[in-house]
């Protein structure tokens, strides 16, 4: 037994990790990114709508490279890819009708609450 | 039996078994699909945050001019200000939670070197990594702890319901001082959500380090899933806690910054 994990400690590969490296310093350069909008540009220079714009477009790349290449998905089986990827969308769907949805929810709060004033004014 | 389908594959007999159209071990495609079915569960919760947060209120004033008011929704970067071991008072806007954002994307790229380590079978090295990977993951279980302290804790000041006349300190799941209900209620929801599945995810990563440290991994005629390599569970594992990290993400642009 010693005589075989001997053998096996001496064929060790060396390390590659330089993708990986690579792959930190792009999230942690995003992330960066993220708080200088956030903190050091005022609403007036970017608005807050595009802000929201510049944050759901850098959290997508953020995704894309954990999943992508920590998650090894994009060097995966173009089909599993996509078995993975596909159901996905329709996340995205409901997000998009929930946000939708919610601003009527909104207005209608506010024209229940108007006429609620009006009959205390009576 | 393996043998037999090989066999069969070569004729061209693609139905009995034995071949792989994922070209991955039947673990991993589980693990695969569990993950997708749990970002289900939190899309779920973050498009309840996004229904309930669009219903309400926004803050229409200018950021200088900001006050915590239950009639609209906060400013992120006004309630989460706050960071440990700093003077009463002092305002360091996302800093904290910037911090804890550095250490997960941290334990994730600890997490990758573990894996990459156990492709080449080298168990000190995925010893080393998994173990900096579980450090990192109780650091971020312990920041989010204090977080949640201070947030229920609240600011001195508190802010007083216009309703009743009282102040409100703090935050619990019935009222809180930052501004409507739900906002409380859906940030002890979605980061506890979170927060529990980093705590699994560090018990599993224990439980796959004490593995790797009795050799488990490296035993000659340990039985293997077709396809599986040797040290094939750390990389379960490790699709495991980079769907953690990636959660973090995505929390972080919907609580934090948007």
């Amino acid at each position: 037994m010693g005589h075989t994990e001997h053998i096996h400690t001496t064929e060790i590969a060396k390390p590659n990790t330089a993708g990986i490296w690579r792959v930190f310093w792009i999230l942690l350069g995003i992330t960066a990114l993220e708080f200088i909008v956030a903190l050091a540009i005022p609403d007036s220079v970017i608005s807050h709508g595009w802000k929201v714009v510049l944050y759901i477009l850098m959290t997508v790349v953020k995704a894309a490279y954990i999943i992508g290449e920590f998650m090894h998905l994009s060097h995966e089986v173009k089909f599993l890819l996509y078995a993975i990827i596909l159901p996905m969308s329709f996340i995205v769907w409901l997000l998009g009708a929930m946000i939708w949805e919610s601003g009527s929810v909104y207005d209608s709060h506010e024209s229940v609450k108007k006429k609620t004033e009006k009959a205390k004014g009576k | 039996m393996a043998h037999v389908s090989t066999a069969d594959h070569k004729q061209g007999i693609d139905w009995n078994g034995g071949n792989q159209p994922f070209k991955a071990s039947w673990g991993k495609l589980m693990m695969w699909f569990f993950l997708v079915s749990d970002a289900f569960t939190f899309s779920g919760l973050l498009i309840t945050y996004g229904f309930i947060r669009y219903s309400h209120n926004a803050y229409l004033g200018t950021a200088e001019a900001f006050k915590f008011s239950l009639d609209y929704w906060p400013l992120p970067d006004k309630v989460f200000e706050a960071v440990p071991f700093a003077p009463h008072g002092f305002h360091a806007p996302l800093v904290f939670v910037g911090i804890m954002t550095f250490i997960l994307i941290m334990s994730s790229v600890t997490m990758v070197l573990a894996v990459e380590a156990g492709h080449r079978k080298d168990r000190k090295d995925v010893e080393k990594w998994m173990l900096w990977t579980i450090l990192g993951g109780a650091t971020f279980l312990g920041s989010q702890a204090w977080e949640w302290a201070h947030f229920i804790h609240g600011t001195d000041k508190g802010t007083i319901d216009a309703v009743t006349g009282t102040v409100i300190n703090g935050a619990n799941l019935i009222r809180n001082e930052y501004g409507p209900t739900p906002f409380a209620n859906l940030f002890f929801f979605i980061t506890g959500f979170h927060g529990f599945h980093v705590f699994s995810g560090v018990v599993i990563n224990i439980l796959i380090f004490y593995n790797v440290s009795i050799g488990m991994y490296d035993r000659p005629n340990r039985k293997l899933d077709e396809g599986a390599e040797q040290y094939e569970m750390v990389e379960k594992v490790g699709l495991y806690w980079h769907f953690v990290d990636l959660v973090w993400v995505f929390v972080f642009t919907a609580f934090y910054l948007i």
